[in-house]
């Protein structure tokens, strides 16, 4: 019978909770970029111009079809060779993440746009509205309450995606929770314990997930789902 | 741009890329079987008004949604062995790992399949004497699978993607070979442009696919 | 000869109670038509009788055997006890559900292949002789989604008839259909009817009712308000609710 003894993980606890920050770090930061680029990408995409719309599209498709970690590796790996400048892990961590999430967020973006009904651009334009401008007022506006919930599901697997960053030896939790297992020789208590943690939070913000859909529900909003 | 890509490099190891297909093809194929197959049973367990089968359901399914693969293919192949007699090498740790998530994001796509359909069809089944058993097989399953398959698909080709996470137990699949022949040749560029590549032409044919499949589902509705 | 008897029903949806201890005796070539205000617990009635609703209290018999077992909670119902009640007592439902991934003639056969297990020739014949006596043998290859509205309850009504049930229930049969479709189903009932067929008919058309029901019941607050023949009724009801009823369902008759 395995004898379980959790003391060594928690005397390393300072460890694990940095590794958190970290991990919420990396997660935030990419968030916030994937969203921006995302918007960008969406709009390029949705644009008239073949020049604007075929690269984006391009980008999107790439960062989609091709798996995270091979983008990681990339990023870490063969980007600064290929433009010769350093990279930390965290900045490979957050330019693979930002792009990757925002491919994913692109796609909801555009079918949050392309979902509102012919009759808003029409009516704007009859108004005298310019594309920017129904875009901005109109359009965005309703698109937005719509695509929460899918947002948030990318969100939460953004959250999920970072632990990869690991693998470049970022100090992220898992990062931080493998090197406890070695130091303490205790693989089952630490990763346990990481795997709890993570689920806690992770678990945490899908709750706080269905309770916004369910408040949009409520509504009457429709969403859109990728 | 100063680099000048040689790619010949990475075409001398060809035989080293055709080894990581084939065991990306293998941890694939051993995946879906056993995501789907256990996703399909936990999935109708959710369904189920019996207290004792819809909890453990459930249960399941919100850990391995909400914990991150990795996690889980790490748990599993250095955490596991301490509670077991046996030994678990790369390929068993990724599989259990990637089986698991997936089986628990098919379970929900399942559910959501069984439930979307008309009440009225499990109405019209009973009312000329089926049971439950013989109602999911002949009505339901038949009608919900047509609707699941684009999320099915998708699932397919996330696991597809997933086989890369299986390199960091060393297990030979693609994205390892590629780690391989960037140590050896010292051309990590061409190494894993190539692999990037590789997955790109694989699935690139699969995505679309799932477009098209929900593009007709839409129509058809 | 009494095929079905429900004795004090009675069902419940939470605090909502739609059926208080309700009696009903049905004999056999008996046809009744079943009317009532919406909510009045017509629908209800007609779902416990085939067990699609389980009744919070009160028995039922069927072929004079009372159904289920005492429990102190509760009447308790074996699943097998209820399939072979459901092949006994059939059921066409006003949103027909008919099963889309399959040919009308897949619909009908599929009880006698899946429930009755006959082989896939036998079931096919006695199918395809119940799709004529509907009229739809011509049919027998399309798809739900290619028939018109009264079409589809057809099938849905030979789909029932093909496993040949003692008494048969109609919920709102004609009330999703097109006013011009609705013929062609009622032609269908009252052939039935002239058969000697024992059905329950839940209907909003009361002229037909008169026409082929033996009986007629107005449900009211969960039990039955009155019952007599079709004269009775329809022509001279005795309590005001009925009349009230029957007023507000003939405000504008040509």
């Amino acid at each position: 019978m395995y004898r379980w003894d959790f003391t060594p993980v928690l005397a390393n606890w300072p460890l694990l909770a940095q590794g958190l920050v970290n991990t919420l770090k990396v997660t935030s930061t990419s968030l916030v970029f994937g969203l921006a680029l995302g918007l960008v990408l969406a709009l390029l995409r949705l644009s008239p111009r073949p020049v604007l719309s075929w690269p984006a599209g391009f980008v999107i498709e790439v960062f989609r079809t091709t798996p995270p970690l091979v983008q990681l590796f990339w990023f870490f790996f063969a980007l600064p060779l290929l433009i010769g400048v350093e990279m930390t892990p965290f900045i490979a961590a957050v330019v693979t993440l930002s792009i990757q999430s925002a491919a994913f967020f692109a796609e909801v973006f555009r079918g949050g746009i392309v979902s509102i009904e012919r009759g808003q651009w029409e009516a704007a334009k009859a108004v005298g509205m310019d594309r920017r401008q129904t875009l901005h007022r109109i359009v965005l506006p309703q698109a937005v309450k719509r695509m929460i919930p899918a947002f948030m599901e990318r969100s939460i697997e953004l959250m999920k995606t970072t632990t990869l960053v690991a693998t470049i030896s970022y100090a992220d939790l898992l990062f931080a929770a493998n090197e406890i297992s070695q130091k303490t020789f205790r693989p089952l208590e630490t990763l346990t314990v990481a795997a709890l943690i993570y689920f806690v939070v992770i678990f945490a913000f899908s709750l706080a997930m269905r309770q916004v859909e369910r408040r949009l529900a409520v509504t009457g909003e429709t969403t859109v789902r990728r | 741009m100063n680099h000048r890509w040689d790619f010949a490099s990475v075409l001398d190891n060809t035989d080293a890329l055709l080894a990581g297909a084939a065991g990306t093809l293998r941890i694939f194929a051993i995946c879906i079987v056993a995501g789907l197959a256990l996703g399909l049973v936990i999935g109708l367990g959710r369904t189920s008004q019996r207290r004792w089968i819809h909890w453990p359901a459930s249960a399941f399914v919100e850990f391995f949604r909400n914990t991150p693969v990795l996690v889980q293919i790490l748990w599993f192949y250095f955490a596991l062995p301490m509670l077991v007699p046996f030994s678990i090498n790369p390929l068993g740790a990724a599989a259990l790992g990637i089986s698991l998530n997936s089986a628990a994001f098919t379970a929900e796509i399942v559910r959501g399949g069984i439930q979307s359909i008309d009440p009225g069809q499990w109405d019209g089944a009973r009312a000329i004497g089926m049971g439950w058993g013989q109602a999911m097989r002949r009505i339901i399953l038949p009608q919900a699978l047509k609707r699941m398959t684009p999320a099915l698909t998708n699932r397919a080709i996330e696991i597809f993607k997933m086989s890369t996470l299986a390199s960091t137990v060393a297990y030979v699949e693609l994205l390892q070979q590629g780690k391989l022949i960037a140590s050896i040749n010292y051309n990590p560029i061409e190494a894993y442009t190539a692999v990037a590549v590789i997955f790109f032409i694989v699935l690139w044919p699969m995505v679309q696919a799932t477009y098209a499949l929900e593009r007709r589902l839409r129509r058809d509705e | 000869m009494t095929i079905l008897r429900a004795v004090g029903l009675s069902k419940s949806f939470g605090t909502n109670a739609v059926l208080r201890g309700l009696d009903l005796d049905v004999k056999q070539g008996e046809r009744i038509a079943i009317l009532g205000a919406s909510g009045s617990g017509k629908s209800t009635l007609l779902r416990c009788l085939n067990f699609m609703e389980m009744p919070t209290a009160g028995t039922i018999e069927l072929d004079g055997r009372v159904l289920g077992r005492a429990h102190p909670t509760g009447r308790v119902y074996q699943e097998r006890e209820l399939i072979a009640v459901r092949q006994r007592v059939g059921m066409v439902f006003q949103q027909f559900n008919l099963f889309p991934h399959m040919t009308a003639l897949g619909n009908v056969m599929e009880g006698l292949r899946t429930v009755k297990r006959l082989p896939k020739v036998e079931a096919m014949a006695q199918a395809t002789a119940q799709l004529a006596r509907v009229g739809l043998s011509e049919k027998a290859d399309h798809y739900p989604a290619h028939l018109s509205g009264g079409q589809k309850q057809r099938v849905a009504i030979a789909r029932a008839l093909a496993m040949e049930p003692a008494l048969l229930l109609f919920d709102e049969p004609t009330s999703a259909l097109d006013p011009e479709l609705v013929g062609e189903v009622l032609g269908v009932i009252h052939a039935l009817a002239e058969e000697g067929r024992t059905m329950l008919l839940v209907t909003h058309e009361l002229g037909f009712a008169y026409h082929v029901a033996t009986r007629v019941i107005f449900l009211a607050d969960g039990t039955i308000h009155e019952t007599g023949t079709p004269d009775e009724v329809l022509k001279n009801p005795h309590q005001e609710r009925t009349r009230a009823f029957l007023a507000s369902h003939m405000r504008y008759s040509l």
